[in-house]
């Protein structure tokens, strides 16, 4: 595949790429770029961040899982590219400097590259933009004092990156494909239904990177812009399967905050940048946490293949671990979640707050009128092989009035609903008792009782 | 003076602009390969076959090593020759090396490295504590047992006993940088090598048993590492000793980096422990006898876990003065990753173990635990001046000096190959630890009383109560917890430092020493020392990598000891320079050596004054050498570790924390709300980077004791191998208001400018918040909550069990 994009200002043009090499590699190794670093291979230490910029503004991503097709079109820029051209240090890292944010200085490339980023947007939640980057010496403190203190400052000018925008590369008979519409892509697609997608590759790039897997056919999605639109009617959201994750969040925090929050929580800046709601739907995880908060919001799927469109209840895609309904060159083409009242509560619980995987992820939506449950739609990640409602715990509840006896009821109906099982992240009777608790929770919140940590203060 | 100034890392400017080279950024020369190790998947077997054609025929394989390879030694153990680079015949641990493939790229390695089709007869694995003592697998012939006064007395007579047992988790070191090396062959079969290493002394060593050659044969460099944390002082043996082979098998230059993911199935880990207690107490909250016995998961082989599990015994005390204890410490075998050095080398699990008691204590008898752990304190230093010296140290002894054994001398892991000298006692009347130090420079006391006041302590845990009785789903906790650790190396021997200086004719200085830079900032902090004693400014000063050229026999980067031993080696090199320099000059101008000055970048001499490099100039032409070597060793220090006795630390460190917390009660999340820190770095030689190690140190030590879980499956399968499943603190858990100060006291030990060590100490500090959480949950009920480590969410949540409803 041949493909164009700015690297630090300069024009690369290059021929016949690998579809699966990563940015980070081609770096470090093609073009001796050793500031970007390996950490962890995987998208979980943030030490390999560079700045893309596309139409929309400038992100960070991790370079360890993008790869260079995904580029094409864009502006990169690396830490090499983040002091002037005489040197001139960029207000973050003189901050870094000033405010001792290094100390081994390994994590320090991918944290520049998160702080110059956000300060480019003009962001200041900086323990949500770095939550993805990892230190393990600093402690954290003076990389905040740093980021605090390099507010404001203005951007440095050589930092503005013309998109270089372009026509996708040449199609080719054998792939890799780089389709420019839904329409395009539903053709390749059903043509050649055993090729691997491409969204934003954090979950297929860990394929490549860890797995070490060789991908024979590739069709990358990301300029299909028609799968990135978002639009918000009266009565629905609907999102095309390419709308990253940070955007979701954007889109729904103002309608949903709690699902918000649970977004918030979701993967690193990095991640959702990269990461779409189409992804995490389609490779039909049963830890991913957008399936229950849209199983509980009632939302429905839109599949397509070549021209052949259908439509389901999301729960109905996932069928049992592993297996979703989903035929050989069918693919996600959009989510629509009705537009209701907000009773919507999305409780992640994972080892750590930020940036981890969900052991349990429950979502409750229930509708109370006089005192009277009169519709449950609760599901949780997690529990079960797929993706689950709790049917068994929602029916416990309809019809009863909405009091700590029925919801001491309604927790024994967990035994029914869910086996959940131990793993690494959890024991299986933490897992149900926590369901259970999440409940008592939604409960507690309901009559006006704070619960969550992350809102205490000292 | 550049000395006590809060000057920047020496390379932060190289850092945020990425032009801080670490080894896999290093370039290399043309034709370079790369290795990977095929790995055992079972925990205990024996090979039945090994077919690596397949490996052999992969794209881009030049060679396929095992240790039938190995030209000479194969082994790359820090301690006693037990720790094969390639397995022989038999395999000890999942992720265990059994081959290594070197090819044209690291991704062709690694995917090469898949290949291999190994068949293992498994043997049954001995995993747990519980596995280990019933087969009565272990390191040493049996328990090691420190004590002091009769604890089973007066544990019989106590008004009260208390007992216990509970788990502390281990601890990936996480270092950004994974494990790396470069072998650059050389001419007549010499070898340089590069490593991220803390211990380029012991590469060098491991190098040259492999390749059959001298020490002399092979020169390793470190300039600096992605962090160590102790994962670097000997796990990066076997990516050297692998790529040394390998280029001497091909020629080629070869380089090794891990995946995460194999660093972490491959490396060891800080060493779990289960700590069982009994004490006795009286109504006052007194503890008049302790029994512990400790059970560390040592892993498949020896390495460091002999003085680390040392380490927690002399540590069992922390900050407390018992007169009855018994501390019984079990080194138990098993087939997982051989656990290693990490940060605070076994005194975390030790001194967690007494904060335990405390808290225990403090509980049961409804008392405050901060009043309860000042009443058992030693007591402070009378005036907090210098001490008088005392005899020095015993000479080394003779055998240390006999060439004929293979012995990893300069390794903490040669404990048990090193004869113990004979140990001077402390004296009659003097307070002392239960390994019989008298402990003279105590400041806890006022350094407390600061703290709590600074941390407004009692107002907080009034309110942390008031919370508490109002809250009913989010509990807050608040405790305190005091450190002091024990500054040296427990092996006396690896006490001493080396420095080289040159100062050239242009009045520069080129600064090397045996110390590593894993981010500690040791290379600025020696810098600042060098450029004190020569009264010049930092710009003057380069500093060098690591060389095990230019300074030999060197000791690890550990025990914290790198400032103390280098800044010392260093200004020995300088002074000797500069005395020179002062002779010469004093002679010409007929004045007295001792008059003459070196301050403001100026050299003042009668009535004359020099630019430093005009007095450099005229030295170099009258004649005078400008390059020196420097050395220290450090005083007082003698040990004897099987009887538990003498004087293993030439001093103290202290601090103290109060963390608070808030824990929820349906689920065990929790979150550290405020950690207020009060810590001891003696005259700081650079406030700065002080505080970075105690803010970096007190969130390592959180993380430990709350989401960092390593989780092994029955079959001894490392489940959490990568940072997707094992959980540093990640940016919003530091604590949200964090106030770290340093205590301004200065060492009233001979220090280099009176400083103290401070890389491990604060990592400690961290305790404070799993006794806040114990608090928040003791909250829930009103049994002990008896709460294990790492207190992840469900660890909170099986404990507000126990406090509710009781074991």
């Amino acid at each position: 595949m041949d493909i164009t994009f700015l690297l630090n200002g300069e024009t690369v043009v290059l021929n016949g790429v690998a579809p699966t090499t990563t940015l980070l590699d081609w770096l470090r190794e093609e073009r001796g770029l050793t500031g970007t670093k390996e950490g962890c291979n995987e998208g979980d230490c943030g030490a390999c961040t560079v700045m893309v910029t596309d139409e929309s503004g400038p992100r960070a991503l991790n370079a360890c899982i993008l790869f260079l097709p995904q580029l094409h079109g864009r502006a990169v820029r690396t830490v090499e590219g983040v002091s002037g051209p005489d040197g001139t240090l960029h207000p973050v890292q003189q901050a870094m400097v000033e405010h001792h944010g290094s100390q081994c200085g390994f994590c320090t490339p991918g944290f520049i590259m998160s702080m110059a980023t956000a300060h480019a947007r003009g962001a200041t939640d900086h323990d949500d933009q770095l939550a993805g980057n990892l230190c393990r010496c600093t402690g954290y403190a003076p990389i905040i004092r740093a980021a605090r203190s390099a507010e404001g400052t203005p951007v440095p000018e050589w930092m503005a990156d013309e998109v270089p925008g372009s026509t996708p590369p040449a199609p080719t008979a054998s792939g890799p494909w780089m389709p420019a519409s839904t329409d395009e892509l539903a053709t390749i697609y059903a043509a050649h239904p055993e090729a691997v997608l491409v969204a934003g590759a954090t979950d297929v790039g860990l394929w490549v990177t860890k797995a070490l897997r060789e991908l024979d056919e590739v069709i990358f999605l990301g300029r299909c812009d028609d799968l990135k639109a978002v639009e918000v009617t009266e009565a629905s959201i609907r999102f095309g399967a390419m709308v990253d994750m940070n955007t979701v969040r954007a889109t729904l925090a103002p309608l949903f905050p709690s699902y918000g929050e649970m977004i918030r929580r979701y993967g690193s800046t990095q991640v959702r940048n990269a990461a779409t709601i189409g992804g995490n739907i389609a490779n039909g995880s049963p830890i991913g946490d957008n399936p229950p908060a849209l199983i509980a919001l009632g939302a429905t799927l839109h599949l397509r293949k070549g021209e052949i469109r259908r439509d389901l209840p999301i729960e109905d895609y996932f069928l049992d671990y592993g297996k979703q309904d989903r035929a050989p060159g069918e693919f996600v083409e959009a989510v629509t979640i009705p537009r209701q009242t907000d009773r919507l509560k999305c409780y992640k619980l994972s080892k750590r707050f930020d940036q981890d995987i969900s052991a349990v992820c429950g979502c409750f939506n229930v509708t109370i009128e006089d005192g009277t449950v009169r519709a449950a739609r609760i599901a949780f990640g997690g529990m079960a092989g797929v993706p689950k409602r709790a049917a068994a715990v929602e029916a416990a509840l309809v019809g009863q009035p909405w009091t700590e006896a029925t919801v001491a009821a309604a927790q024994a109906a967990f035994d029914h609903d869910f086996t959940p099982m131990s793993d690494m992240r959890a024991s299986a009777g933490y897992r149900l008792a926590s369901a259970k608790a999440m409940l008592a929770r939604y409960l507690a919140e309901d009559m006006g009782e704070g619960a969550s940590v992350l809102e205490v203060r000292a | 003076m550049s000395v006590a100034s809060s000057l920047p890392h020496d390379a932060a400017r190289l850092h945020v602009t990425g032009a801080a080279r670490y080894i896999d950024d290093i370039p290399t020369p043309k034709g370079c390969l790369h290795l990977a190790f095929g790995m055992s998947p079972v925990a205990r077997g024996r090979i039945t076959a090994m077919d690596l054609d397949a490996v052999r025929a992969a794209p881009g394989v030049v060679a396929v090593l095992t240790a039938e390879d190995m030209p000479f030694e194969n082994d790359v153990s820090p301690s006693n020759h037990d720790e094969p680079l390639l397995a022989e015949g038999e395999v000890f641990y999942v992720g265990q090396p059994v081959f290594a493939v070197v090819a044209a790229s690291h991704l062709a390695a690694r995917k090469a490295a898949k290949l291999g089709q190994v068949n293992y007869e498994e043997l049954e694995a001995i995993l747990t504590v519980d596995q280990a003592m019933a087969a009565n697998s272990r390191f040493e012939e049996g328990p090691r047992v420190y004590s002091k006064g009769d604890a089973a007395a007066a544990l019989a007579k106590a008004p009260q006993v208390i007992e216990g047992s509970f788990e502390i988790g281990g601890q990936e070191h996480f270092y950004l940088e994974g494990q790396a090396a470069l072998a650059l062959p050389q001419e007549g079969g010499d070898m340089v090598v590069m490593s991220s290493t803390q211990h380029p002394t012991e590469i060098q060593h491991k190098v040259a048993e492999a390749l059959g050659v001298p020490m002399h044969g092979v020169r390793v460099e470190t300039r600096r590492m992605g962090g160590g944390f102790g994962g670097k002082e000997s796990q990066g043996n076997h990516l050297a000793v692998a790529c040394a082979v390998a280029a001497r098998a091909t020629g080629k230059p070869c380089k090794m980096r891990y995946d995460r993911d194999d660093d972490m199935v491959i490396t060891g880990k800080r060493h779990d422990f289960r700590v069982t207690y009994r004490a006795g107490i009286d109504a006052e909250g007194r503890v008049l006898a302790v029994d512990f016995v400790h059970y560390a998961r040592c892993g498949w082989a020896q390495d460091l876990s002999l003085p680390v599990a040392d380490r927690a015994m002399l540590h069992a005390d922390n900050a407390y003065l018992l007169d009855n204890i018994r501390i019984e410490s079990h080194r138990l075998k098993t087939h997982t990753q051989s656990a290693t050095a990490y940060r605070g080398f076994g005194g975390p699990q030790g001194m967690i173990g007494i904060e335990r008691v405390m808290d225990h204590a403090a509980h049961v008898l409804g008392m405050d635990p901060v009043e309860l752990r000042r009443r058992n304190y030693y007591a402070e230093a009378a005036d907090g001046g210098p001490s008088a010296p005392r005899s020095a140290a015993p000479t080394p002894p003779e055998d240390i000096l006999d060439p004929r054994k293979h012995v990893e001398y300069a390794s903490r892991g040669s404990v048990s190959e090193v004869s113990q000298p004979g140990v001077p006692a402390a004296p009659k009347g003097a307070q002392t630890t239960p390994y019989g130090m008298e402990v003279e420079d105590f400041i806890l006391h006022g350094l407390t009383d600061r703290l709590l006041e600074t941390s407004d302590y009692a107002a907080r845990r009034a309110a942390v109560a008031e919370w508490n009785a109002s809250h009913r789903l989010v509990k807050k906790g608040i405790a305190f917890s005091p450190v002091k650790f024990g500054i040296s190396f427990t092996l006396t021997h690896l006490n001493q430092a080396g420095a080289l200086v040159h100062v050239y004719q242009d009045g520069s200085v080129h600064l090397n020493h045996g110390g590593t830079e894993m981010g500690q900032g040791l290379f600025q902090k020696v810098a600042q020392v060098a450029a004190a004693r020569f009264g010049i400014g930092l710009e003057m000063v380069k500093i060098t990598a690591t060389d095990t050229g230019k300074v030999p026999n060197t000791s690890a980067t550990a025990a914290s000891s790198g400032s103390d031993l280098n800044g010392m080696a260093v200004k020995a090199a300088c002074d000797t320079i500069r005395d020179r320099i002062a002779a010469f000059l004093a002679e010409q101008h007929q004045s007295e050596p001792a008059e003459v000055r070196f301050e403001g970048g100026r050299v003042h001499v009668g009535s004359e004054s020099y630019a430093f490099a005009e007095a450099v100039e005229r030295a170099y032409v009258g004649r005078v050498s400008l390059s020196a070597t420097g050395y220290y060793k450090t005083p007082k220090v003698a040990w004897d570790r099987i009887k538990g006795q003498g004087r293993p630390f030439f001093y103290f460190a202290y601090g103290a924390a109060v963390t608070e917390v808030a824990v929820d009660v349906l689920t065990g999340e929790n979150r550290i709300l405020r950690a207020d820190v009060l810590h001891d770095a003696g005259a700081s030689l650079n406030p700065a980077l002080d505080i970075g190690q105690v803010e970096g140190g007190y969130v390592q030590g959180a993380g430990w004791l709350t989401t960092e879980e390593l989780v092994w499956d029955g079959k001894g399968r490392l489940r959490t191998h990568a940072p997707s499943t094992y959980k540093i603190p990640a940016c919003s858990d530091r604590p949200e208001v964090f106030n770290v100060a340093l205590w301004d006291g200065a060492n009233r030990e001979e220090t280099i400018y009176r400083s103290k060590a401070v890389g491990e100490p604060p990592f400690m500090l961290g305790i404070s918040a799993f006794l806040a959480l114990s608090d928040a949950v003791a909250a829930c009920g009103p049994h002990y909550p008896a709460l294990n480590a790492p207190a992840t969410a469900e660890e909170v949540w099986r404990a507000i069990g126990r406090a509710r409803d009781g074991v």
